[in-house]
C-alpha cells in the first residue's frame, strides 16, 4: 500500500454519511465507504451491459460499439432489453455511479475537514449528462431522444441533432456555453502559466512571490485578480460552461418551447423585427 | 466548515495602491494609468485596477487592434450601403468578408477584399505585438516565459486559420469573415465541405483538451477554494514549503481517484491541457482541405466510421 509520507496521520475514522464505520477503510490509495461500494456496483453493472450489448450486435471495433436508446414507439415506457432496454439500464447505472461518486466526494471532504466545493462542482457535470438523457427526453416524451452510447455514434447524434434545428451555432445559449468553455481554457492557461513562471524563474533568479504575479499581470493587462480570485472565476466559468451546455440542449426540442420546423436561425428574426417595429427603417 | 464557502470576499481591506515591483529600477516610471479601486471587483478578487505598462509594443497592439475593429465596422457599413440604421438592424448577420476565390493569393480591389486584407494585417501585427509584451514583461521580473509560450500556442491556431491554411489552399478566400454569424457559418461550412469535422482525429483531441481544461479548472478551483481555510490559495508558498492545505488537497484526489498531483504539478497538468487545445486544433485545421478533403470518407477508410453513419435520428 503506497502511502504518501504524510498520509498516515490523515487516515482517521469518521465523516461517513451512511454505514458508520462499516465501509470506512481504504483499498490501496482509494477510500471505499458505502458510496465506493455503490460506485463499483453501478459502474461494473453498466460496463458489463455495454459489453453484453456489443456481444449481441457482434461489434467489437471499439470506435463503432453503440448502444442505442429505445425506438420512439415506446415513449417514456420501459423497452425490451434488446430494443433499447439495455440503454435504459445503462443510463440508470451511469446516474447511480455518478451520484455515488459525488457522495463519496462528500464523505472524503468531511474526512479531510475541507469545504464542499468539489462535489458541488461535480454535480454540474452530472446535470449536463442528465439534461441530455433524462430531462430533454422526458420533456419531448420519448427516451428515443437520448444519445446513443458509442464513441463515434454519439458524435453522429450531435451532428444530426444540431442540424435538426437549422444550425446549432445560432442557439444563443449554445454561444454562451462555448464562450465559457473557451474562456475557462484561456484562464487555465494563464493561471497555470503564471504559477509555473513564478516557481520556475530564469536561471540564477530567486523563486518568485505573489507580488511578482500581481506585478506581471498589472503590467501585462492592467489587472491582477489575485491568488484567491482566479480560482473563484475559474471555477465559476467552468461550471457555467457545464450549466449552459445543459440549458442549451434542453431548450432545443420540447414543442412548447420550439414549435415544429423552427430553427435557431429563424429564432433571431425578433432582432430585425424589433427594429422594424421601432420604425427605424433603413 | 460549512460556513466557510469563501465564495465572495466579505471584508475588503483597502490600503494605498500597489504600484508593482521594480527590482532593476527602470519600469516604475514607465507604468501608466492611475490605479483605481472597484468594490465590485473586490468581492471576487483584487479591487485594484491598474497601473499598466503599455510600452511601445502595447501601444502598437492597442492602436492596430482598434484599427482592425474600426476597419471591420467600415466594411460592415459598406455592405449595408452606408446606412447606420441598417448597421444595427443587420449587425449579427453582416461582416467584412475575405476576397473571392478568383483573386487567389493576390491583392484584390479595396471593396472586394482589399480592406479585409488590410484589416487582417493590422490584427496580425497587433496580436504579435501583444505576444512580445508577454515575453518582455516576464523578462523584466526575471520570471519564466510560460505565459508567452501558452499565448504562442493560441497564436499558432490563429495563424493556421488566417495564414498557413489559406496559403496552402492557394487563396485568401479561405480566411474567416469578420462578423458574428458569418464566422459561425464559416465554421459550419468548413465542417460540411470536408465531410464532418467530428471525424477529424485532431479536432476530437482539441475538444478533449477543451472539455478537459474546463474539468481541470473546476477540479482545481474547487480544491483550492475548499482548502482556502488552511491557506490553499497561497499556492507559491505551498509549493516552496508544503502545508496542510496541499496535503489535504492531494489526499482528496488520491482517495477519490487513486492519483494526485502536487501543488506545482497540477499547474503543469493545467498548462499542458490548455495549450494542447489550440495546438491539436491547429493541426486538425491545417490538414483539412489540404491533406484530407473528406474526413468522413477518411474515417470509413480507416475503420472508425460506417457508410450511412451510425445515427440518423430517433427510430
Amino acid at each position: 500500500m503506497a502511502l504518501l509520507s504524510f498520509e498516515k496521520k490523515y487516515r482517521v475514522p469518521g465523516g461517513t454519511l451512511i454505514g458508520r464505520d462499516l465501509f470506512d477503510f481504504w483499498v490501496g490509495p482509494f477510500y471505499v465507504g458505502f458510496f465506493g461500494v455503490s460506485t463499483i456496483f453501478f459502474a461494473a453493472l453498466g460496463s458489463i451491459m455495454i459489453f453484453w450489448g456489443a456481444a449481441q450486435q457482434g461489434v467489437w471495433n471499439p470506435w463503432l460499439i453503440s448502444i442505442e436508446p429505445p425506438p420512439l414507439e415506446y415513449g417514456l415506457k420501459m423497452a425490451p432489453m434488446n430494443d433499447g432496454g439495455l440503454w435504459q439500464v445503462i443510463t440508470l447505472c451511469a446516474i447511480g455511479a455518478f451520484g455515488s461518486w459525488m457522495l463519496r466526494q462528500v464523505e472524503i471532504t468531511r474526512k479531510l475537514g475541507m469545504d464542499y466545493h468539489i462535489p458541488f462542482a461535480f454535480s454540474f457535470a452530472i446535470f449536463a449528462y442528465v439534461s441530455l438523457v433524462v430531462i430533454r427526453p422526458v420533456l419531448m416524451g420519448a427516451w428515443a431522444h437520448g444519445f446513443p452510447y458509442g464513441i463515434f455514434s454519439h458524435l453522429d447524434w450531435v451532428s444530426y441533432t444540431g442540424y435538426q434545428y437549422g444550425n446549432f451555432h445560432y442557439n444563443p445559449i449554445h454561444m454562451l456555453a462555448i464562450a465559457c468553455f473557451f474562456t475557462t481554457t484561456m484562464l487555465l492557461a494563464l493561471h497555470g502559466s503564471l504559477i509555473l513562471s513564478a516557481a520556475n524563474p530564469e536561471k540564477g533568479e530567486d523563486a518568485k512571490t505573489p507580488d511578482h504575479e500581481d506585478t506581471y499581470f498589472r503590467d501585462f493587462i492592467g489587472y491582477s485578480i489575485g491568488t484567491l480570485g482566479i480560482h473563484r472565476i475559474g471555477l465559476f466559468v467552468a461550471l457555467s460552461a457545464g450549466w449552459w451546455s445543459g440549458i442549451c440542449i434542453i431548450i432545443s426540442g420540447p414543442s412548447w418551447l420550439m414549435p415544429d420546423g423552427e430553427s435557431w436561425i429563424e429564432w433571431w428574426d425578433w432582432w430585425p423585427n424589433f427594429f422594424t417595429f421601432a420604425s427605424i427603417g433603413g | 466548515m460549512a460556513e466557510y464557502h469563501n465564495i465572495l470576499t466579505q471584508v475588503q481591506v483597502r490600503g494605498p495602491a500597489e504600484m508593482g515591483l521594480d527590482e532593476k529600477g527602470i519600469v516604475a516610471k514607465e507604468r501608466g494609468v492611475e490605479p483605481r479601486f472597484s468594490s465590485l471587483l473586490g468581492y471576487i478578487g483584487n479591487a485594484q485596477l491598474g497601473p499598466i505598462h503599455l510600452g511601445m509594443f502595447g501601444t502598437i497592439a492597442l492602436f492596430l487592434g482598434t484599427a482592425w475593429f474600426f476597419l471591420t465596422g467600415v466594411g460592415m457599413l459598406q455592405s449595408v450601403d452606408w446606412s447606420w440604421q441598417a448597421l444595427w438592424r443587420d449587425l449579427w448577420w453582416i461582416s467584412l468578408d475575405p476576397p473571392g476565390e478568383e483573386y487567389g493569393l493576390g491583392f484584390p480591389p479595396i471593396w472586394e477584399g482589399g480592406l479585409y486584407l488590410i484589416a487582417s494585417t493590422c490584427l496580425l501585427i497587433a496580436v504579435l505585438s501583444w505576444w512580445i509584451r508577454s515575453y518582455l514583461r516576464a523578462n523584466e521580473l526575471g520570471m519564466g516565459k510560460h505565459v508567452c509560450w501558452a499565448f504562442a500556442a493560441a497564436i499558432w491556431l490563429f495563424l493556421v486559420i488566417g495564414l498557413f491554411r489559406p496559403v496552402a489552399m492557394g487563396t485568401w478566400s479561405e480566411m474567416v469573415p469578420y462578423g458574428i454569424f458569418p464566422h459561425l457559418d464559416w465554421t459550419n461550412y468548413l465542417s460540411l465541405n470536408h465531410g464532418n469535422l467530428f471525424y477529424n482525429p485532431f479536432h476530437a483531441l482539441s475538444i478533449v483538451f477543451l472539455y478537459g481544461s474546463a474539468l481541470l479548472f473546476a477540479m482545481h478551483g474547487a480544491t483550492i477554494l475548499a482548502t482556502s481555510r488552511m491557506g490553499g490559495d497561497r499556492e507559491l508558498e505551498q509549493i516552496y514549503d508544503r502545508g496542510t492545505a496541499s496535503e489535504r488537497a492531494a489526499l482528496f484526489w488520491r482517495w477519490t481517484m487513486g492519483f494526485n498531483a502536487s501543488m506545482e504539478g497540477i499547474h503543469r497538468w493545467a498548462w499542458w491541457f490548455a495549450i494542447l487545445c489550440p495546438i491539436t486544433g491547429g493541426i486538425g485545421i491545417l490538414l483539412t482541405g489540404t491533406v484530407v478533403d473528406d474526413w468522413f470518407s477518411w474515417a470509413v477508410l480507416h475503420g472508425f466510421a460506417v457508410e450511412g453513419g451510425l445515427y440518423n435520428g430517433p427510430s
